[in-house]
């Protein structure tokens, strides 16, 4: 399986491949992929650095292009396609339709994987995305149980790559709008989720704080309590005159578990998310899970999981937990 | 202008659906989709119950539409969509691309649902030359996007399917392999119970200062408000909408559609029933003043 690892920067892109990445995924400096926020992402001019870094060292860049541009807008995405071409990316990762379209005419020998953004949770959903635009990979949403990424990997057209790691979105991706009512700025559309400049911190005077996305209030902690970044998908709202977190605890994906499973159901990569965070996220990440791998690869009957790549990837979890999500059944 | 009743996106007791459609088919609606399309565990009516209304209703003068599972996950959703699509005898909405594979592979029109995500004229395209004949724009997409939508098609000579607008309900905006209802109840989504069966207009979710936010409906979230798009009619004339869709809500859908058709005959603008759908004037789809200040 294929090591698949987020780049923000090219000190992340960097740290990446020297950490083991097979391949790293990486977005313009535009609204043009998922994460479009201040400070992130590639230049041109950087890019091109990141790629050459990369081939030099016989790993892969893929650039995501997974955002759904309007009719206004279409133009500057196939733009984006051009440049990706021109810069000698291995693959792009691609979620709208007249963006595959675009690109599988202008730039037949550049593949193109498909988001997970694409929402494509079927084989039939695949082979009409194979079919049409000659999808030479796709990224399956995190909604899928382990049995079901199994029984997909059997009927798909194309290889799969699964997210192995990172943020949890809990909703399915391309699907969520959760974002866009409360701020009008969406991942579909804007490439961002409740971005930074609607999040407002209140002090209180008890030492206690809350949180706001636009106006809506989000979140409340205790003095002593750890606060994490304010989606509305793990805020604490009340039900029934309960307050709980309603939709999802801060908590990140970790299938180190499941990795000789999805090995055998014939997974083609593993996707880390987290192209948001630093490269010294990266190169922690991105080396436990080359460890793993690579054990895994050399000796698949005595592979287990062991204690310190747990406690590494813990590390870098959201609220320090980790979850199985949707892999396993419980979790729905 | 036709008016829709888009697929009913909550759970309710079999006797209390059949009772809606069968009122429905008196109502001057001239399309009526039906089919579950958030969560296929809901079985108060299987894929032949469907089926068998759809005849009724298309009996009683209504086009009927059949929608498909926005979220397919399991072989047994994948029947159900071979299903409607083989012996549903009408067309489909598609909801994900599973559904469009199955009606392009077999030749049956469909609509392309709000979930499709369709954002631009080009995909509108491909996606019309595989058989898409009326197209519902996701939730997001408003009136500037629309229109320069149009222009964009016009420019480049591509025709435009008809066009159906979320006229009136609450907005779907999430879905989730997660059940929210069966998690407010601490019970696994395996043995949920079916309790969103109790709750005929989702389940109420606030912020921690009470002020009303989100509808928990199983699977999916949906914005509490109702949103209501009556008043921009005179807009959505000039776009040429062709169909306006509500959503059906447990109480006084009869007086909601009464309302449509009556503005729909009307040169002007009706007054608001809902809120305003942010979205529709491009921007955050919630009221405005919707939270303290």
């Amino acid at each position: 399986m294929q090591l698949v690892c987020p780049a923000g920067n090219l000190p992340a892109l960097e740290a990446a491949v020297d950490a083991g990445a097979d391949a790293v995924y990486a977005g313009l400096r535009d609204q043009t992929n998922a994460r479009a926020f201040p400070g992130l992402n590639f230049g041109d001019d950087e890019l091109r650095a990141g790629i050459s870094y990369a081939h030099a060292h016989g790993r892969k860049v893929y650039l995501a292009l997974n955002t759904y541009p309007d009719s206004a807008r279409l133009a500057h995405w196939c733009g984006a396609v051009d440049r990706a071409a021109a810069l000698g990316c291995d693959a792009i990762i691609v979620a709208e339709l007249a963006v595959l379209d675009y690109a599988a005419r202008t730039h037949p020998a550049l593949p193109r994987h498909l988001s997970v953004q694409a929402s494509a949770t079927s084989a039939p959903a695949l082979r009409y995305l194979h079919e049409r635009f000659g999808i030479a990979r796709a990224v399956l949403p995190r909604v899928l149980s382990i049995q079901q990424v199994e029984r997909l990997c059997e009927r798909s057209p194309v290889p799969l790559e699964t997210f192995a790691f990172g943020s949890l979105c809990i909703m399915v991706e391309g699907r969520c709008q959760l974002s866009s009512y409360v701020t009008g700025a969406s991942p579909n559309r804007h490439g961002v989720c409740s971005p930074a400049n609607f999040v407002r911190w209140e002090e209180h005077a008890d030492g206690s704080r809350s949180v706001r996305l636009a106006r809506v209030l989000i979140d409340r902690f205790a003095a002593d309590e750890a606060a994490g970044y304010p989606t509305v998908c793990k805020g604490r709202f009340d039900v029934r005159g309960e307050v709980f977190h309603a939709l999802e605890e801060p908590t990140s994906l970790n299938t180190l578990e499941l990795l000789p499973r999805l090995a055998q159901a014939g997974v083609a990569a593993l996707k880390i998310e987290g192209r948001q965070r630093g490269a010294a996220y990266v190169a922690s990440v991105t080396r436990t899970w080359r460890d793993a791998l690579d054990r895994y690869a050399a000796a698949p009957h005595d592979w287990q999981v062991r204690a310190t790549w747990q406690a590494q990837l813990a590390r870098h979890a959201e609220g320090h937990q980790t979850t199985l999500g949707p892999y396993h059944r419980p979790w729905h | 202008m036709k008016l829709s009743l888009g697929p009913l996106q909550y759970f309710w007791p079999r006797e209390r659906t059949l009772a809606f459609y069968r009122a429905a088919a008196t109502w001057p609606v001239d399309i009526v989709h039906l089919g579950e399309t958030v969560c296929s565990k809901r079985r108060e009516l299987r894929t032949r119950d469907w089926i068998a209304l759809a005849g009724e209703l298309a009996a009683a003068g209504k086009e009927v539409v059949l929608s498909s599972l926005a979220l397919v996950e399991a072989e047994s959703d994948l029947a159900v969509l071979e299903r409607l699509v083989a012996e549903g005898g009408t067309m489909i909405e598609a909801n994900d691309f599973s559904a469009v594979q199955a009606c392009a592979e077999r030749n049956v029109p469909f609509v392309g649902g709000p979930t499709l995500n369709v954002y631009n004229h080009r995909a509108l395209a491909l996606l019309a030359l595989d058989g898409m004949c009326r197209w519902v724009p996701g939730v997001e997409q408003g009136h500037a996007l629309l229109r320069e939508l149009r222009e964009a098609a016009s420019a480049d000579g591509l025709a435009m399917p008809q066009l159906e607008v979320i006229a009136w309900g609450r907005l779907p905006l999430a879905y989730s392999a997660r059940c929210f209802t069966a998690r407010a109840f601490d019970l696994p989504k395996d043995r949920c119970g079916f309790r969103c069966i109790d709750h005929p207009d989702g389940l109420p979710l606030a912020t921690r200062e009470g002020t009303p936010f989100l509808r928990i409906n199983g699977i999916q979230v949906q914005g509490e408000e109702i949103t209501d798009l009556g008043p921009e009619l005179p807009r959505l004339r000039e776009l040429d909408v062709g169909v306006l869709r509500l959503y059906p809500q447990a109480d006084g859908m009869a007086e909601v559609v009464a309302h449509f058709d009556a503005a729909r005959r009307s040169p002007g603008a009706p007054p608001p029933i809902g809120a305003r759908n942010g979205y529709w004037h491009g921007e955050a789809g919630m009221r405005r003043e919707h939270a303290p200040a």
